[in-house]
C-alpha cells in the first residue's frame, strides 16, 4: 500500500456529524487507510447553514468565523459537505477583504486572525492522493458498477468565487479509475431542493424525483453524491418507482479498498443498497 | 406568474438592496438566464429577473411579500449562468432581511418558520438538532399528521438522533447571538 503521510484538521459539519454519520466513517476509514489523519476542530460550531444567512448574515459570518478563529493555523482545514465548505469559505473572504471586521472578530475572539488558513475541500484531497499515485493499485475494483455522478449545486457559487478551484468531472475520473463506470446524464448539478423538503414537501418531491429519473433513463444502477444533504433529501423524497440506491462518495471509495467498508454504514441507507453490493460483488465487512 | 402592476413606489429600495447585497443590479440585461436555470422558478410568482426590474422600479412591497424571495434556497445557479456577475442569491438574502426587518406580511410562513426553528436550535446547542427542527416546525405550522412514517422510518434507520450534538462552551455561542443583534 503506498501511503501519503498527512495530519490535517476536520470540520465535520452536523450533517455529518449527525444525520450522514455514515458519510463520515467511510471518510474518516478511507482517509485513514492512507495515513491521512484527522482531527476535529474542537468544539466546532455549525456553519450557519442556509437558514442563518436567510435571514441575517451577521449572525451567518459570526457563526462561520468562530470555526475559522478556532481551527489550528498550522494545518489545511478539511471540509466534505459541501454547504459547509461554501459557509466558511465566503466567511473567510468577508474577513480577508476587510481589516475592520478581521479587527472586530480578533477583539471578539481574542485571538490573531489567520487570513491564509487553507480550507481543504475533500475533493481537492481527492485529486492531491491522485496525483501522488494513491488510486493505482485500486483499478478496476468497483466491477463495473454503473453509477450516476450527482454534484447538486456544489459545483455553483457566488460571482464573487468564481476563480477558486472547480470540481467538475472529479466524480467521473475517480470511479472510473477504481473501476466503476459513469453515466452521461443531464441532471448531475441540479438542484436537489435542501430544506424545502421540509417547508415545501411537494417540490422538493419534484425536483427529486425528475433527477431520480433522469438517472433511471441514464441506465445507472446507482447515484454517488458529493454532498449529505442532497443524500438525503434523494431518498427521503424519492417516489418507490424511481427508486436507485444511493452511496455517499466517501462509501463507494471504501467499498474499493477491499473488504474494509463496513455493513452498518449502509443499514442506515433508507433504499437499500444490499442488491447492488451483492450482484457486482462489491461485498462489505460485517463488523458495524 | 403574475402581471405587474405598478403602483407604490419607493424609489430608494434599489440603493438599499445594492448596499447590502454588494450587487449591481444595472448589470443585469434581461437575459433571463438566471429565471432559465432557476430550479424553482415554476412555482415561484415572480421569475428571479423580473425580481430585480421590481426592484429597479421600486416596487417595493410586492416584492417583499412575493413568494420567490422565500422559494430562493441560494443554491448560486443563476449566479452561475449570469453572463454579468450579478450575484442573485445575496439579493434574495437581503431582501429577505429587508422583509423580516420592516415587519412585512412574509408569503411563505412555513419557510420562514423552518428558518426559525434552525437558527433557534443553533442558538440552544451551537449546532443544528434535526430532529428538534422538524417537531419545532410542525408544531409551530400545525402540520401533525405529514410524514409521520417518513419520520419513524428515519428513526429505526437511526438517521434521527434522539438527543443533540452540542458544543460545549455555551457562552461563545450566546455570545455571537449578541454580537449579532448588536448587543
Amino acid at each position: 500500500m503506498r501511503s501519503m503521510k498527512k495530519e490535517l484538521s476536520y470540520f465535520p459539519g452536523c450533517s455529518l456529524a449527525t444525520t450522514a454519520k455514515e458519510n463520515n466513517a467511510s471518510l474518516k476509514l478511507f482517509l485513514n487507510y492512507f495515513d491521512i489523519r484527522l482531527t476535529d476542530i474542537q468544539d466546532w460550531n455549525c456553519c450557519g447553514s442556509s437558514s442563518t444567512h436567510s435571514v441575517n448574515s451577521k449572525l451567518a459570518l459570526s457563526l462561520a468565523a468562530r470555526n475559522l478563529f478556532l481551527a489550528p493555523q498550522d494545518k489545511p482545514l478539511l471540509i466534505a459537505c459541501p454547504g459547509c465548505f461554501l459557509r466558511l469559505g465566503q466567511a473567510r473572504q468577508e474577513l480577508n477583504g476587510s481589516q475592520e471586521k478581521q479587527k472586530e472578530y480578533e477583539k471578539h475572539f481574542a485571538k490573531t486572525y489567520n487570513p491564509n488558513l487553507k480550507l481543504l475541500h475533500f475533493f481537492e484531497l481527492l485529486v492531491q492522493m491522485n496525483n501522488n499515485g494513491l488510486f493505482k493499485n485500486l483499478t478496476g475494483r468497483l466491477n463495473g458498477l454503473k453509477i450516476a455522478p450527482y454534484y447538486g449545486c456544489m459545483l455553483a457559487r457566488p460571482p464573487s468565487m468564481n476563480k477558486e478551484k472547480n470540481h467538475y468531472g472529479l466524480i467521473e475520473k475517480t470511479m472510473d479509475s477504481l473501476g466503476g463506470e459513469s453515466v452521461q446524464w443531464p441532471f448531475l448539478s441540479s438542484c436537489c431542493g435542501t430544506f424545502l423538503s421540509v417547508s415545501r414537501p411537494e417540490i422538493a418531491e419534484k425536483l427529486v424525483n425528475r433527477i431520480m429519473q433522469g438517472a433511471i433513463q441514464s441506465g445507472a444502477e446507482c447515484i454517488v453524491t458529493a454532498c449529505a444533504m442532497c443524500h438525503l433529501n434523494l431518498e427521503i423524497r424519492c417516489r418507490p418507482e424511481n427508486r436507485l440506491p444511493i452511496f455517499h462518495f466517501s462509501e463507494i471509495l471504501s467499498l474499493a479498498l477491499e473488504g474494509k467498508a463496513s455493513k452498518g454504514w449502509f443499514k442506515r441507507h433508507l433504499i437499500d443498497p444490499e442488491p447492488i453490493l451483492q450482484q457486482r460483488q462489491l461485498i462489505p465487512c460485517q463488523t458495524s | 406568474m403574475e402581471s405587474i402592476t405598478y403602483g407604490h413606489v419607493a424609489p430608494d429600495f434599489v440603493d438599499q438592496v445594492e448596499m447590502m447585497s454588494h450587487a449591481n443590479l444595472s448589470r443585469c440585461f434581461h437575459c433571463l438566464a438566471c429565471s432559465a436555470g432557476c430550479p424553482f422558478c415554476e412555482d415561484m410568482d415572480y421569475l428571479p429577473n423580473v425580481i430585480i426590474r421590481m426592484v429597479q422600479f421600486g416596487m417595493k412591497e410586492a416584492v417583499l411579500k412575493s413568494s420567490t424571495i422565500w422559494l430562493c434556497v441560494g443554491c448560486n445557479t443563476c449566479s452561475m449562468e449570469c453572463p454579468n456577475s450579478v450575484d442573485m442569491a445575496a439579493v434574495m438574502d437581503s431582501l429577505r432581511q429587508i422583509a423580516v426587518g420592516e415587519g412585512i406580511q412574509i408569503a411563505e410562513t412555513g419557510i420562514y418558520s423552518f428558518h426559525n426553528a434552525v437558527v433557534d436550535s443553533i442558538s440552544r446547542y451551537g449546532r443544528t438538532h434535526k430532529l428538534e427542527i422538524m417537531m419545532r416546525y410542525k408544531i409551530c405550522e400545525k402540520e401533525f399528521f405529514t410524514d409521520i412514517d417518513l419520520g419513524l422510518k428515519m428513526l429505526s434507520k437511526r438517521k434521527l438522533d434522539l438527543l443533540p450534538s452540542r458544543v460545549k462552551d455555551k457562552k461563545a455561542i450566546k455570545s455571537l447571538f449578541e454580537m449579532a443583534e448588536g448587543k
